[in-house]
């Protein structure tokens, strides 16, 4: 069929801000789907509101719009774009639902758009329980049993009939957020309230529980020929009752035969049809009963996912980018596989390797949440890994999670057995090595069975690696390390009794290890050993890594795509002499096609070019504070150097980005990040540089042992990082310069912390020196507070210091990022930032250009930056944290690498800096490059973080120096009030125009609260406020009403919001206590989707922003129009000049 | 201790792995299967006889062996490669490992090789005479075994495998009966009842699936030995014939193109796999040998009357070059990977073929149409 003629432009809509169970696997989806239809010929007019993306590069799409995902601010670019067709599975749950929203109020039909790849009717029946379950009824399918309900009454007449456990769904959330298994009435009633409170419809399922049966997913596609295919079949490792993103998932359906397969096949294919997905891809779950095979259908996605961005990491098969082509009418006949090039797109890929996913949390950053995985989604991150086996695909998994574990290691002989098996039953994410720790403890495979419902094929697989552990233990690596070990073994022997010399470990038994996937550290471990000798050895004895082709076929087809991983085979050899072989290859008529060695050898497909080339080491695992930003700079880096015709070699092990595409680089690695996996890689590849400032601090900490093992580090030097990064040698950095650094003292006991603390002056921040990303930073206000942490801090790290810096109260937090070259230093963006200093970088919103500083500081903000960048000879990025406190400038922090904020500026001032930097590290000068001079910008851009805490119950929303947020959104407009406004809407944290707004402030805020109070009254606001301050406000003349605090009796505060009378939460807190007290508010708004703010410089911009868009109507302007109007204002200013001259 | 065993070729590429399986000997033409699953079935399948089967999924045995997924009634593989063997399988249905299995059956397997390298090795040079020892690890000596081999076209394979007399099937295909008692392992051979139309199976090896597969379409199955003549078919008067598949080189199988020819415009005859080469050669046609083959699950063939793709089950090392029929017939189905022919149809005759596997096991079900395509033939018919 040919692809239609009859639409032109395409509207496609992002999935928004990075939030749990919504991550970059959208943006790879997004973007590839951009330039899969740019490539038919398609306009593709794109909204989404997340700047980090590499789908919102302006170069992606004809029309950008970095604007709230709402159906008003979409109707307004419809009607500005005048798209023919809207394209709505490539952005997750957040573009399927504003799609449906637009159909249902006739935005579509108003303005002739159609929809395209699932029709309405789809949609709804895929996302709607019940038509779901009538449609899966009509083709003889079975689901669990379940009722629509929409009230607790309601709820608890179903239960009687379900019964206990039960699963409470929540209708249209993210992730399964609400979602709860309930054992018991209490725990239903519970459940059931904050599921309803939740769904934006009001409206959950309860469903019959199928707890501990198996659980499948098949990734499947159909053209509008009707032609169906199954692109892959996943299995989870853990049983149902973990959500799929939480659970540890493989590739290929380990346990199924063939029959039962097949069984699943034509059930996903009556399902795709019947729901009527014209076209594209739908994930499909199912869960099986592990002791008869009974099949139930859980439940059907009609739109890329999470799983189908694994599914085509794990196959090679694009299925984002193949969906949006079937989508304007092209068949899967007519599509050809990019890796065989000979093979059309119409067949199932098949593998021959294993793909572990393994998720990655982030409970340490939410310490008061239960860490029991359930039905809801607690994972930030994944990695990926591939295996020729399972067992060396799970320990690749678990290395590339960087939690500092590398392999299955022992919680110890401490945890009893009894702590195990409590461990077992209650899923938690450490649930595979305490299941290594049971094996350890002789606890039987069918014990830990029952425990964990975890399938006996996986339990024996984790026994298989323990029982090899305990075969190397014990050894050593002979004489000197590296020696057969004879010598050794004869002293061993010698010694009677007890050998003092360890047996030499045999190579045949390493090889083994290794195919197991063992990582050199973990061996080291085992022998006591270091990771350095085992390499050594390892090498002598010929044990070196291969590398394989991920190639959709299982080699039936010849690959082009060089989409590699690494594994260990045995070697293989020919007997016949090199004649014959010529011989018999001319009978043939046929050419030798590789070389066809005596020897014996390893077969290795990575074939390294000569080429100059440059590897790009990536992020890993999205996590809270290194997310897809870090993403965002690699492809840039990849692409950059592409364009200058290096050959570009990517490594990463995040299935879920725009960096482990292949078309991204020209070689692609999917690896762990750890030093021994990209020693392998660099070892083949030998690369004329490596990039590790982009990928965040994964690729950072790899930069003095991989240089220390010979690796050409390009751009800023490590040396230079070290000197930005030690802390006495920064301090003396900044002492040369003489600039400012708050005051700081590193402590290593109680006492010497509390000496400092007085002499620098309370408050103080406080963190240990080892840790990254805010983790366990505080702030502290006395001598008690400091003594209680310390005491904590210190029990948990013994070897290591404090840090205490004095903390700039009511500081301006300001952001530079530049960009160096050696020579030229050029300012890429100023932010201010809207919260004090003190919260985190990654959780405040920031304004470019700075909204209330003076020229002067400006001024004096860019030569401290010019002089750091040349102090530290920077060569690429860098970006500098400063505060202003009274006037003066202080130095936070110098990172000498890619920032969080880089695709921000780069999109708020129309230049790709990730890519001019790549370009600079590799040589250019800025003046070639033409970017010498910092970009004035005629626009305001705002960016404002989103949080998980609606995740995680238990938890406080309050914000501080450690690091919260999961994603970022992006107001542009050309003020700052109004660029924040469209900001805070593209949160999801939308404020009425009028309303009822709670207040209760610290009595520092108690002023600056009488601004805010004025301007909600004008806005039609009423007020209600606690008694504090209630008085400051009437005392300014303002009328408000007073309420109780919680402790103060009821109907208090709490009781307000959950009636649904509150429309806006502003509450500022000081010391612990009050924190405590006021907690419950802040929880309340979080449950009851009020929105909140926690700070007074928040507040006040919001309500700035909410008069400003009182005032004028909120417009929307593509991205390519302001870069646009960027440039006329420089070529304005520069003819300004010459004629000046 | 795992014992060692050595793979050898004969263009002289040797794999040392560890044996599995039976500890013998083993010499047979090695092709690749990419199925991912379904290995009881393609060791039960006889047209793998004369073949040692190397799987390109390296991890196999995970499911164990159970007492219903099998194509005959005995495995056929001349021998077994996979790269992993799991010694502890899971699942419901499983009733022994895959090792105890080949054992019992004395099929000689080899573990542990890089099965990906053999693989290419295979595409890149074709398939070929290979030899699986346990006993005889030296590759010289397995080099002069090799070269004593004649190769695989010189045997008609279909004798070794067919049935020694005809029988009726009655069994259908595998439903998912969880609250029901497995059905007993000798069922499918025990006499089944008149069903309305009847068809004549003639077994050149044929999988059991096809008879499934024939039952569930409403057929009265009756299976017959490969070297029955025409006339004695003809005698029994079916409603249909068909051909089945089967192992080997359809040129060494004359008698069965002799019969076939005698079919011809006297029944409906529905062909699979080696059944369609086999009714090339009677349209006066000829066959080719493809370099390594079409052994897997994943293949997209287009039925070229609709213009729908299927998915299917293939497992064949011949081809039946359709330029060579005559005009006799007309090509109905094509492989979408490299074009070749996957089947075709009488232009007069109610006769049709095709080159992969309708019944499936292991396999889509995507192509299982056909069977109710012949049951409409023979109505017409």
């Amino acid at each position: 069929m040919p692809k239609r003629t009859d639409i032109k432009r395409i509207l496609l809509i992002g999935s928004g801000p990075i939030v749990i169970g919504q991550a970059c696997e959208f943006d790879y989806s997004g973007t590839q789907a951009c330039k899969a239809l740019r490539e038919e010929g398609y306009e593709v007019v794109l909204i989404n509101s997340n700047p980090a993306t590499i789908m919102t590069d302006p170069e992606i799409a004809e029309r950008t719009y970095i604007e709230p995902i709402t159906a008003e601010i979409i109707e307004k670019i419809i009607a500005k774009e005048k798209p023919d067709a809207l394209l709505p599975t490539m952005g997750g749950q957040v573009a399927l639902n504003i799609a449906v929203e637009l159909a249902e109020k006739g935005i579509l039909d108003k303005y002739g758009v159609e929809l395209i790849g699932a029709k309405l009717k789809a949609i709804k029946m895929a996302e709607d329980r019940n038509e779901f379950k009538l449609a899966m009824k009509r083709i003889g399918l079975v689901l669990p049993e379940s009722v629509y309900i929409n009230s607790l009454d309601e709820a608890k007449e179903s239960v009687d009939k379900i019964g206990f456990p039960a699963i409470i769904r929540p209708s249209f959330t993210l992730g399964g957020t609400g979602g709860n298994v309930a054992y018991n009435i209490e725990e239903f009633d519970e459940y059931v309230e904050w599921g309803l409170s939740v769904s934006p419809r009001h409206e959950i399922l309860i469903e019959q529980s199928v707890l501990g049966w198996k659980e499948f997913e098949l990734e499947v596609m159909r053209d509008l020929k009707d032609n169906v295919v199954i692109i892959c079949s996943i299995e989870n490792l853990d049983p149902m009752g973990i959500h799929t993103g939480d659970s540890i998932t493989v590739a290929p359906a380990q346990t199924l035969t063939d029959k039962e397969y097949q069984l699943m096949r034509d059930a996903s294919i009556k399902i795709i049809r019947e729901i009527g997905v014209d076209t594209g891809g739908s994930n499909i779950q199912f869960a099986v009963n592990p002791d008869n095979g009974q099949m139930v259908v859980i439940e059907m996605n009609p739109r890329v996912s999470r799983s189908s961005a694994l599914a085509s990491k794990a196959t090679g098969f694009p299925i984002a980018k193949i969906a949006a082509k079937l989508a304007v009418g092209l068949s899967l006949d007519e599509i050809q596989n990019d890796i065989t090039r000979i093979t059309p797109a119409s067949f199932e890929p098949t593998i021959d390797y294993v793909v572990v996913k393994y998720p990655r949390f982030a409970f340490e950053k939410f310490p008061q949440t239960d860490p029991t995985l359930t039905i809801q989604m607690k994972s930030v991150g994944e990695a990926m890994a591939i295996g020729r086996n399972f067992k060396e695909a799970l320990q690749k998994a678990i290395r590339s999670l960087e939690i500092d574990k590398y392999g299955l290691e022992t919680y110890g002989n401490a945890i009893g057995i009894d702590r195990i098996k409590e461990k077992l039953l209650v899923p938690n994410w450490e649930r595979i090595w305490y299941i290594a720790d049971a094996i350890r403890m002789a606890i039987t495979i069918d014990e830990i069975y029952s425990l964990t419902k975890i399938d006996r094929w996986f339990l024996y697989q984790i026994k298989e690696i323990v029982k090899l552990e305990e075969l190397i233990k014990g050894h050593g690596l002979g004489v000197n390390g590296h020696d057969e070990g004879q010598g050794a073994r004869v002293r061993g022997q010698k010694g009677g009794k007890l050998a003092p010399c360890p047996l030499p470990l045999a190579p045949v038994l390493l090889r083994e290890a290794k195919e197991y996937g063992f990582s050199d550290k973990y061996i080291a471990r085992l022998i006591n050993s270091t990771e350095d000798a085992v390499r050594e050895y390892r090498k002598k004895n010929n044990i070196i890594s291969t590398f394989k082709t991920v190639d959709t076929c299982g080699a039936e087809f010849e690959a082009h795509t060089p989409y590699l991983y690494s594994t260990y085979e045995r070697p293989f050899y020919r007997v016949m002499g090199q004649e014959s072989w010529v011989k018999r290859l001319k009978e043939k008529n046929q050419l030798a096609p590789c070389p066809l060695p005596l020897a014996p050898i390893v077969e290795c497909e990575s074939n390294p070019t000569n080429k100059k080339k440059i590897m790009i080491l990536g992020g890993g695992p999205n996590r809270i504070g290194q997310g897809i930003e870090f993403d965002y700079c690699c492809v840039h880096a990849a692409l950059a150097l592409k364009e200058d015709g290096f050959e570009t070699i990517m490594v990463n092990c995040n299935p879920e980005t725009v960096s482990t595409d292949y078309d991204t680089s020209d070689r692609l690695y999917f690896e762990p990040l750890t030093r021994e996996d990209v020693l392998n890689i660099i070892d083949i590849e030998r690369p004329d540089g490596i990039i590790v400032q982009f990928g965040g601090q994964t690729p950072l900490k790899l930069a003095l042992p991989l240089e220390a093992a010979g690796a050409k580090i390009i751009g800023t030097s490590p040396d230079s990082i070290d000197r930005a990064e030690d802390r006495e040698r920064f301090r003396e950095l900044i002492n040369k310069l003489n600039i400012r650094q708050p005051e700081s003292g590193i402590a290593r006991s109680i006492p010497k912390a509390v000496e400092i603390a007085e002499r620098i002056g309370y408050p103080v921040l406080v963190r240990p020196s080892y840790v990254l990303g805010g983790r366990a930073m505080e702030i502290v206000y006395n001598k008690a507070d400091l003594q209680d942490y310390m005491k904590r801090a210190v029990a948990a790290s013994p070897e290591h210091p404090i840090l205490i810096d004095k903390y700039l109260e009511d500081a301006i937090e300001i952001d530079v990022d530049a960009i160096s070259d050696g020579d030229d230093v050029v300012i890429g963006g100023i932010m201010e930032h809207i919260e004090e200093a003190g919260v985190h970088s990654g959780d405040s919103a920031c304004s470019l250009p700075p909204f209330s500083l003076s020229g002067e500081l400006i001024d004096e903000l860019r030569n401290q930056t010019y002089l750091l960048a040349r102090e530290l000879d920077v060569i690429g990025l860098m970006n500098v944290q400063y505060a202003i406190k009274d006037n003066a400038v202080y130095v936070l922090e110098v990172n000498p690498r890619a920032s969080r904020t880089i695709p921000f500026v780069s999109k708020a001032i129309g230049v790709p800096l990730a890519k001019l930097a790549a370009k600079v590290m590799t040589g250019k000068k800025l003046k070639e490059l033409g970017f010498t001079k910092e970009v004035e910008v005629g626009h305001v851009s705002v960016k404002e973080v989103v949080f998980p805490f609606a995740k995680f119950p238990g938890v406080d929303t309050i914000l501080g120096p450690e690091m919260k947020s999961t994603g970022e959104v992006m107001g542009i407009d050309t003020s700052f009030a109004k660029a924040f406004a469209k900001a805070q809407i593209a949160t999801g944290a939308f404020v009425p125009p009028k309303g009822r707004a709670f207040l209760s402030v610290k009595d520092k805020d108690k002023s600056a609260i009488i601004y805010i109070g004025r301007k909600l009254l004008e806005l039609g606001y009423s007020i209600e406020a606690t008694k504090g301050t209630a008085k400051a406000l009437r005392d300014a003349g303002l009328t408000v009403d007073e309420v109780n605090k919680v402790k103060e009796g009821r109907p208090h505060i709490v009781d307000h919001i959950k009636n649904g009378e509150i429309d806006l939460v502003i509450n500022t807190v000081g010391d612990k206590q009050s924190q405590e007290d006021s907690y419950s508010i802040r929880r309340t708004a979080l449950t009851q989707n009020v929105p909140y703010y926690t700070t007074v410089a928040g507040a006040r911009a919001l309500v700035n922003g909410m008069e400003a868009i009182k005032k004028e109507k909120i417009e929307v302007i593509a991205l390519q129009d302001y870069h646009k109007k960027t440039e006329k204002r420089a070529l304005n200013r520069k003819v300004a000049v010459e004629a000046g001259k | 201790m795992k014992k060692k065993a050595v793979l050898a070729l004969s263009d002289g590429m040797v794999f040392e792995g560890y044996s599995f399986g039976a500890e013998g000997e083993t010499i047979g033409e090695v092709v690749f299967n990419t199925s991912m699953m379904g290995y009881q079935e393609i060791l039960t399948d006889p047209s793998y006889r004369g073949q040692i089967v190397t799987m390109t999924y390296p991890l196999i045995g995970n499911y164990g062996i159970n007492d219903e997924d099998v194509e005959s009634k005995r495995p056929y593989v001349e021998g077994f490669i996979v790269k992993e063997a799991a010694e502890y399988p899971s699942n419901w249905r499983s009733k022994m490992t895959l090792n105890t299995y080949l054992k019992e059956n004395n099929i000689v397997g080899i573990q542990g090789i890089d099965t990906r390298a053999l693989t290419k090795h295979i595409r890149d040079f074709g398939a070929q005479i290979g030899i699986i020892s346990a006993q005889d690890l030296d590759p010289e000596n397995l080099l002069a075994k090799i070269k004593k081999h004649p190769g695989i076209s010189a045997f008609d394979l279909v004798s070794d495998v067919t049935t020694k007399e005809p029988y009726k099937w009655a069994e259908g295909v595998w439903k998912l009966q969880p609250n029901l008692p497995s059905p007993p392992f000798n069922s499918p051979l025990s006499k089944g009842g008149d069903r309305g139309v009847r068809v004549v199976v003639y077994d050149f090896g044929v999988k059991f699936n096809i008879l499934r597969n024939l039952v569930e379409a409403g057929f009265d199955v009756t299976v017959v030995p490969a070297q029955t003549p025409a006339e004695k078919v003809l005698e029994m008067n079916p409603d249909g014939v068909v051909l089945s598949n089967g192992p080997g080189d359809p040129e060494t199988v004359t008698y069965a193109m002799e019969n076939t020819k005698k079919l011809m415009g006297k029944k409906p005859i529905f062909g699979i796999c080696l059944g369609h080469q086999i009714l090339g050669l009677a349209m006066g046609g000829r066959t080719y040998k493809l370099k390594f083959g079409h052994h897997g699950g994943n293949h997209p063939v287009k039925d070229i009357k609709t213009g729908r793709v299927e998915i299917t089950s293939q497992n064949h090392n011949y081809c039946v070059d359709i330029k060579s029929v005559n005009g006799q017939a007309k090509l109905t189905h094509k492989n979408l990977y490299d074009g070749t022919e996957e089947g075709m149809e009488h232009v007069e005759l109610p006769i049709f073929s095709v080159q992969h596997h309708p019944e499936a096991g292991p396999g889509p079900h995507d192509s299982s149409y056909l069977f109710k395509r012949f049951t409409e033939m023979m109505k017409k018919g």
